[in-house]
């Protein structure tokens, strides 16, 4: 790379140039998981949903928590990046792409759940010639399909510039990033054009992640089912998805630290900016969770409190309590203080977060339906290897998309980076001064200095 | 318009499940098996649930409650699902993709999933019934076909279709004449009458589903009383 300033973002580079053993240990891991659930899914498909765990009165499981969970993490991305980039976060530079990228790949991998979970997958299209606008789950549909075709464009947008760099100057894949560079060249007409761009869409997307996961509630919340009709869940649901989103991307972010060694862009600070907002998010999930339990148990109607001590302390203790120690005591111990040990500590709590949340979502579906009204006698869900193996290979899927994108496309962007150095520094400076007492304020910034949001 | 409906007098119920096997017989409902029943996959339109508190132990029989508001319909993406003009909730296997959302929704568990392929065309099924293929909802239908096959009757003998010529298998069965059906709407029915009565009562009447099978018991109107 002869371009010195590109010379200094050499390492950005260096997963898509070069490709280690590694690569293909992680490709092969990933393709026995992907297998698994292969075969999982099409003796599904041959024998039908039978060959799960499902069964009378837990007719959702698995999937179903899978379906919430994958779609919770989904709002890592996309969110995350709009808030900061709206916020003018400057720290945000080399985290934005990493968040999108998640938010697109376990979008197809959420979505698919449903696929997976439907007992006639041959008459999907029904949804569509058929759809019935009053179920909850057409909303889910189109919040769902809006959201992943505003996520993808989001993505798309800012990774334009780069396909660019990666057009001129790698020598590889030419054909595939000249299309996709879109005949990029930076004039400044250009780089207007895309900025606005970005900008809009920062702020259209913000309601509609706000949907989404609104709506994924309501097909809970929308029935009268205990437990589950409770206007709380939308907020509920949405802050949940946040929360997992977050501990998602931190964990993201820390692999590929620890394989591209991106140590000098993804530095402790960026970690701690982060602990600190999976901190409050933990709080919010905890207040919330607090909210809602303590309201039905002081509502105190009996089949409430059925599925109320299921989970305190009936069957579902484990899931229960295994769930408020990852999602609440543990990361509350690791985020509180955060000066020193920063990416351990976010990382570990953010591990158990996404644990946590997964063990939230079962708790939600499965012991409401196992606690019918009528008195039926009790049954135990169990899952199947066929469940386990769908969830090992959507695992197993989602983790493949997102190395073949690290492969393909630079997961910080080069030119943002840049921008921040060239251009932020400067307009950081320029932007503080407006914010002080008129007098500290040269004249010549002002003319330069855009308002700040 | 007729609007059909069930009175189930739990002070006669013996719980001699003959009315479930009637159910059986009638519409075709496959018998999963030993190992699929002990998984929980026992289909069973009519069901004798035992109720059981400190004061006493009872027998219930559930069918389709066909909820005049019924919670299954409002969620089913597809219209598979829906209400007809004369109240009976009805299921359509052909168009049913198979979510169990409806499951999820209903309040009462009257909706059952074909897990795997239970059964096929066969001698000795009832040919009023379609057979259910794989990986759709089935559900109680007040022997909708019963009904059909009346009309039709009461229509080729060009005459108004008499009450009692339309009942359920389980309300003909029940040995101990717990079960009687017929037409809601018409004020002098035996059901209506039934339904009127101090001792009678709906399940869950609390959800505003507006049950269409109404239940009798001496205890439960003086529990309630």
């Amino acid at each position: 790379m002869p371009d010195p300033s590109l010379q200094r973002d050499a390492a950005l580079f260096a997963p898509i140039a070069q490709t280690g053993r590694g690569f293909y240990f992680t490709l092969v891991v990933l393709g026995i998981a992907i297998l698994w659930g292969a075969v999982a899914y099409w003796t599904q498909f041959e024998y039908g949903l039978g060959v799960t765990g499902l069964q009378q009165p837990v007719s959702w499981g698995f999937y179903v928590t899978n379906f919430v969970f994958f779609i919770g993490i989904s709002h890592a991305g996309t969110l995350i990046s709009a808030i900061l980039r709206l916020s003018k976060a400057e720290w945000r530079r080399p985290i934005t792409r990493m968040a999108e990228v998640i938010t697109v790949m376990v979008l197809f991998i959420g979505a698919g759940q449903i696929l997976v979970d439907l007992g006639r997958p041959d008459r999907m299209m029904n949804i569509i010639l058929y759809g019935r606008y009053q179920s909850p789950l057409l909303w889910d549909a189109t919040s769902i399909s809006a959201y992943l075709f505003a996520s993808t464009i989001y993505l798309y947008l800012p990774l334009i510039p780069d396909i660019a760099i990666l057009r001129d100057h790698l020598g590889k894949h030419r054909f595939l990033y000249a299309v996709l560079a879109m005949g990029w060249t930076g004039t400044p007409r250009q780089q207007k054009i895309l900025n606005r761009a970005i900008a809009i869409l920062a702020i259209m997307v913000i309601p509609i992640a706000v949907s989404v996961h609104t709506v994924v509630s309501f097909v809970f919340s929308m029935t009268i089912q205990p437990a589950w009709h409770s206007s709380i869940f939308g907020p509920y649901f949405v802050a949940g998805a946040i929360f997992s989103g977050i501990a998602a991307l931190i964990v993201a972010m820390a692999v590929i630290r620890r394989i591209h060694r991106l140590q000098a862009y993804l530095k402790p600070i960026h970690f701690r900016y982060l602990g600190y907002l999976l901190l409050v998010m933990t709080l919010l999930w905890f207040y919330l969770t607090f909210a809602e339990y303590l309201t039905g148990y002081y509502g105190n109607g009996p089949e409430e409190m059925k599925v109320f001590w299921s989970k305190f302390t009936g069957p579902f203790w484990p899931t229960f309590w295994g769930m408020v120690a990852l999602n609440f005591v543990i990361p509350m111990a690791l985020l509180v203080r955060l000066q020193h040990h920063a990416v351990g500590k976010t990382v570990a709590a953010s591990a158990c977060i996404v644990a946590g949340m997964w063990l939230e979502r079962f708790n939600i579906i499965v012991p409401t339906l196992s606690n019918p009204r009528l008195p039926f006698p009790e049954t135990m869900y169990w899952p199947t290897w066929v469940e386990w193996g769908e969830t090992a290979g959507s695992f197993g899927l989602f983790i493949l998309f997102y190395v073949l994108f690290v492969k393909f496309f630079p997961i910080i962007s080069i030119w943002e980076i840049r921008e921040g150095r060239e251009v932020g520094l400067k307009e950081v400076e320029e932007r503080l001064l407006t914010y002080l007492p008129d007098g500290t304020e040269p004249e010549p910034a002002r003319r330069h200095t855009k308002v700040p949001t | 318009m007729a609007l059909w409906g069930m009175v189930i007098d739990l002070d006669r119920c013996t719980g001699c499940q003959a009315c479930v096997m009637a159910c059986k017989a009638e519409n075709n409902v496959p018998a999963v098996g030993a190992k699929e029943a002990t998984r929980g996959r026992i289909i069973s339109w009519m069901q004798v649930l035992t109720e059981e508190s400190e004061e006493r132990t009872r027998f219930l029989p559930r069918p389709c409650l066909q909820c005049d508001d019924p919670p299954c319909i409002k969620v089913c993406p597809v219209y598979a699902t829906y209400r007809n003009p004369e109240g009976i909730v009805a299921q359509i296997y052909a168009r049913c993709i198979g979510c169990r959302f409806c499951m999820a929704a209903c309040p009462y568990t009257a909706k059952y999933f074909n897990w795997l392929r239970y059964q096929r065309e066969a001698p000795g099924q009832n040919p009023d019934v379609s057979v259910r293929p794989k990986g759709v909802v089935e559900k109680c239908t007040f022997c909708h076909h019963r009904l059909q096959k009346a009309r039709e009757r009461a229509r080729a003998e060009r005459r108004d279709l008499a009450p009692g010529e339309y009942v359920p298998a389980c309300a003909e069965t029940c040995p101990s004449r717990a079960i009687a059906f017929g037409d809601l709407s018409d004020h002098g029915s035996e059901v209506a009458r039934l339904a009127r009565s101090p001792r009678a009562f709906r399940l869950g009447e609390e959800l505003g589903t507006k049950p269409k099978v109404i239940y009798l018991s001496e205890t439960e109107a003086h529990r309630r009383a």
